[in-house]
């Protein structure tokens, strides 16, 4: 199990935050917490063969809110004195229209995950700056190794270690550790003039000794740099609609962004997501089922509990095509009257509760990868994605293919340059006519931006065939 | 008033003290910044108060050079023996890296000598009830102009002030206030037959209050550009001309900018390097970047490593005249500093523009329009399909379709594609619109041709 974190990590009494509570306790408010946070970030970054730079951050503070009905009172502050915390309960509280005088909330019992699914040492977790710059100096060694035409390695090593504590007028103080930790790596070939990039990277809720086992570092730098020779020889991207063949693991952002946010149940409460109506209803064909899992060991996405003190679970959003459920936070579960999924989530305690993905992946299903290829005529096998971006309300989503290739007479022919893949996100999953046995996890450098707050997350894929999606290149 | 004066020399003392306290760890060089600020926010939602947000908040950055070797770090917490573990810690991370030759502060007759007001502080400051009426007539109003508008991903209305005060081990003390005050609404109108939604957003920002456009155009201004958006459809897979709206034409803007930013550029990470004194785009584009603009929203009276900022030619008639640099990406590239360093409380300082844009021509927006026979007006672009490094471009696409010089429909689920060298070539108008909304600001600019993926 999780180690208990006190509140006197953050300078705080039991007492303290138990008056806060009940100050916000007014006769409207139907539901107050208070998340106290103490983060510390450290990096370190590497260019033109040099270890240049070292950061670190720390920060501290208290996020204090109040829901009466729809609405939500929030402040927060850096200063964590009884004083402090007093303003910030006054504050929050405004948006209740209550007289002044709260009431005693019940005494909260001090709690701790009932699980444990990133088990680091703080002393595994705070490595020797050394450490960290020998890894780097490793990969542009070896990305180098991987082919002369590597001009430049870009590769930095992030790591941080958050301890929070929520305090909740339902009578709760839980808290948890949460190590996150990314080695990223981008890297520039030149070949007469011709420049291409190329990126890999990976992590998770996992110590510095993940990247060395097996040497995944090595493999990181590698896949950087094959991926930035192949688009050496990338031809310009085909434009219009066609087949398109998703590999496993890190594509399944298309589910994240066509399927998850909309199914995000602020958006559908407020009846505001091209999904809202769908429940129950047919959104995807029937070889798709997908899950939104938080539960998963030292993945990127998971969390013993989220940010307002809830374990977090595997949701199933969508059950062989048929739209199961959404993903809540306590305000929107409660007023919408649905399940509690585990799902509220803050970028710190500076940023407001939203109902946000964990891990999103579709199940495997039962056809073999390769007579996936072999079923296309002409179309894209696309294998690697920068970012994607959904438009909730109409449902239209893109994201752009940093590794692809054409498919023809079922055969995987040659690279093609980064091209757009937009669609409908209610229409896209019903497109969908194989899945294949391989599901893959990505390696964990996904993050994922809403409302200007960003999330680590983490998405999933078995390698999956879209009979029709409008791929947006150059070449008509 | 004198709190505040009172407030700025106690972290100008403070500065002083954590530099002193670096140099007696070993630093040979450092430098500082403090920064502090107010923010309010609130977001009113089919006309109630959905959330409202209150808060103070401070930080304070360090970067220490050792020799050649520098870190960088930043805390919340300001109490003495804080301050302390983080600059003997600096020091240690410091000595950690490698070497950098070119690392280390500017030279210390370049630091910037004046600190022209540059309006960029507004001392009003707005009961919480003001402000949510703000966001509420704004919201209303969107609902009022059209009953097409049936929901509502709501109004905010956002307020800030703060404090920026930077110092380093040459003596340079600097400090502005600045503020912000902004409204923006986004109204959802449903198409009466099929119930099929469009969302659309309108803001405003203005460093005064007093300067803000009034809550109901822009809630009115929201709705025209929800409604407008109904019925929209894909097209058939085209090469076509493409015009570009202020808001879309100034994301271009910004793609140019980031090419022509000095980190960019040393890493051989841009699609423009090595073209100073060339031509990179038509004739008809020139672009400055101003920072000291009065009230700008990118104005500073000195830049993130307390340089004086300036007013910069970037593009003069499709010749490119200037980088943007720092210090330590200038000297990479052999070329001074622009003014252009942008320092985060957490980072190292950074290029960013100030008020980066492009100069406006003489046609409207309609003339634009009017000069294609067939094409596409882009308002709205979506996704992340840019390649900095080779300029490819492939972005998702909301807009309007134009035939014989009209918008006759609605466009949505299309994509455009290019290379953004050509397109910066192939920029054949420049509209008269330039109006300021952010950092970075265009007219609506007309692309000669550029591929447009749909059916």
């Amino acid at each position: 199990m999780a180690d208990t974190v006190q509140l006197t990590t953050f300078g705080v009494t039991e007492l303290e935050a138990q008056h806060a509570l009940d100050r916000l306790n007014v006769r409207d408010v139907d539901y107050a917490d208070l998340y106290f946070e103490s983060r510390v970030s450290e990096s370190v970054s590497m260019e033109e063969g040099i270890v240049k730079r070292a950061a670190k951050s720390i920060s501290q503070g208290v996020g204090v809110r109040a829901t009466a009905g729809e609405k939500t009172g929030f402040a927060y502050s850096d200063e964590l004195t009884k004083k402090d915390l007093e303003i910030a309960a006054d504050t929050a509280r405004y948006i209740a229209n209550s007289p002044k005088g709260g009431h005693a909330v019940p005494v909260p019992a001090q709690r701790r995950p009932t699980r444990d699914l990133y088990p680091i040492e703080r002393a595994k977790a705070e490595v020797a700056t050394a450490d960290r710059v020998a890894l780097l100096n490793e990969i542009d060694a070896e990305a180098r190794r991987y082919d002369p035409r590597i001009k430049n390695v870009m590769a930095s090593f992030n790591t941080e270690y958050k301890m929070v504590a929520v305090a909740t007028s339902d009578g709760t103080l839980i808290s948890d550790i949460q190590p996150l930790s990314r080695l990223q790596i981008t890297c520039i070939a030149e070949d007469n003039g011709n420049r291409q990039v190329g990126s890999f990277g990976g992590g998770g809720r996992v110590g510095f000794e993940f990247y060395r086992e097996q040497n995944r570092h090595l493999d990181y730098a590698r896949e950087a740099a094959r991926e930035a020779i192949l688009n050496l020889s990338a031809i310009d991207a085909p434009a219009g609609v066609m087949p398109v063949v998703l590999a496993g693991g890190w594509p399944g952002i298309l589910l994240h962004e066509a399927i998850g946010h909309g199914l995000e149940a602020d958006f559908n409460r407020k009846k505001t997501s091209a999904f809202s109506s769908l429940l129950g209803k047919r959104v995807a064909s029937d070889v798709c089922t997908i899950v939104d899992d938080g539960t998963l060991p030292f993945r990127r996405g998971s969390l013993n509990m989220d940010d307002e003190g809830t374990p977090t679970s595997c949701t199933t959003l969508i059950e062989k095509g048929i739209l199961r459920g959404y993903i809540t936070d306590k305000l929107n579960a409660r007023l919408m009257g649905i399940p509690l999924t585990g799902n509220g989530r803050r970028e710190s305690y500076q940023s407001v509760v939203l109902p946000r993905m964990t891990n999103t992946f579709m199940l495997a299903g039962e056809s073999d990868p390769q007579d996936i290829i072999r079923s296309v005529k002409k179309g894209l096998y696309a294998v690697a994605f920068g970012g994607g971006q959904v438009d909730i309300t109409n449902g239209k989503f893109v994201f752009s293919a940093s590794e692809a290739y054409l498919i023809e007479d079922g055969q995987i022919t040659k690279p093609v340059k980064g091209a757009t893949l937009i669609g409908s996100g209610p229409e896209i999953l019903t497109k969908v006519s194989m899945v294949g046995h391989d599901l893959k996890l990505d390696n964990g450098i996904g993050t994922c931006g809403k409302d200007g707050q960003s999330v680590p997350v983490g998405v999933g894929l078995p390698t999956m065939k879209i009979d029709e999606i409008t791929v947006g290149g150059t070449q008509g | 008033m004198s709190d505040m004066l009172q407030q700025t020399n106690g972290y100008a003392q403070l500065a002083a003290d954590v530099l002193a306290r670096a140099k007696a760890c070993g630093a040979t060089e450092a430098d500082i910044v403090v920064a502090d600020g107010e923010t309010f926010s609130v977001q009113v939602r089919v006309g109630a108060v959905d959330r409202l947000t209150k808060a103070r908040e401070k930080r304070l950055g360090l970067r220490v050079f050792v020799g050649k070797r520098s870190a960088t770090t930043s805390t919340s917490d300001f109490s003495k023996d804080s301050l302390d573990q983080l600059v003997s810690e600096t020091c240690t991370l410091a000595n950690a890296v490698v070497e950098d030759q070119v690392s280390g502060l500017p030279d210390a007759s370049q630091m910037a000598k004046d600190r022209p007001d540059l309006d960029l502080y507004d001392e009003t400051t707005l009961d919480t009830e003001v402000q949510i009426d703000w966001a509420k007539r704004g919201e209303a109003a969107a609902f009022a102009a059209d009953p097409r508008v049936t929901n509502s991903e709501g109004a905010e209305f956002d307020s800030s002030s703060g404090r920026v005060v930077l110092a380093n081990s040459h003596g340079f003390v600097g400090s502005y206030k600045s503020s912000s005050f902004s409204l923006s609404v986004s109204p959802i109108a449903t198409e009466p037959g099929t119930g099929a939604m469009q969302r659309d957003a309108w803001y405003e920002v203005q460093r005064k209050f007093a300067r803000l456009a009034s809550a109901e155009s822009i809630g009115q201004e929201a709705t025209r550009r929800a409604v407008r958006r109904l019925g929209a459809r894909k097209v058939a897979t085209k090469r076509v001309p493409v015009v570009f709206d202020q808001e879309t034409a100034g994301s271009l803007l910004a793609n140019l900018c980031s090419a022509v930013s000095g980190y960019g550029l040393y890493k051989r990470a841009s699609f423009l390097l090595d073209q100073l004194g060339q031509t990179i785009t038509s004739d008809v584009i020139t672009v400055y970047d101003d920072g000291r603009m009065e009230g700008g929203l990118g104005s500073h009276p000195f830049d993130g490593e307390g340089l004086a900022t300036r007013k910069n030619t970037i593009v003069e008639r499709g010749v490119l005249k200037s980088y943007l640099l720092d210090t330590y990406s200038g000297k990479k590239l052999g070329l001074p500093s622009t003014g252009n360093a942008s320092r985060s409380v957490g980072d190292s300082p950074s290029v960013g523009p100030t008020n980066f844009y492009l100069v406006p021509g003489t046609k409207t927006a309609e003339q634009i329009i009017g000069s294609v026979k067939e094409g596409l007006y882009v308002t709205e672009l979506i996704g992340f399909g840019i390649n900095m490094v080779t300029g490819d471009y492939s972005r998702g696409a909301c807009g309007f379709w134009i035939e014989n010089g009209e918008l006759t429909h609605p466009v949505e689920e299309i994509t455009i594609a290019g290379n953004l060298k050509q397109m910066l070539k192939n920029i054949e108008m420049v509209g008269s619109d330039l109006v300021f909304r952010g950092r970075i600001a265009s007219p609506t600019v007309k692309i000669a041709e550029m591929m447009v993926a749909g059916n």
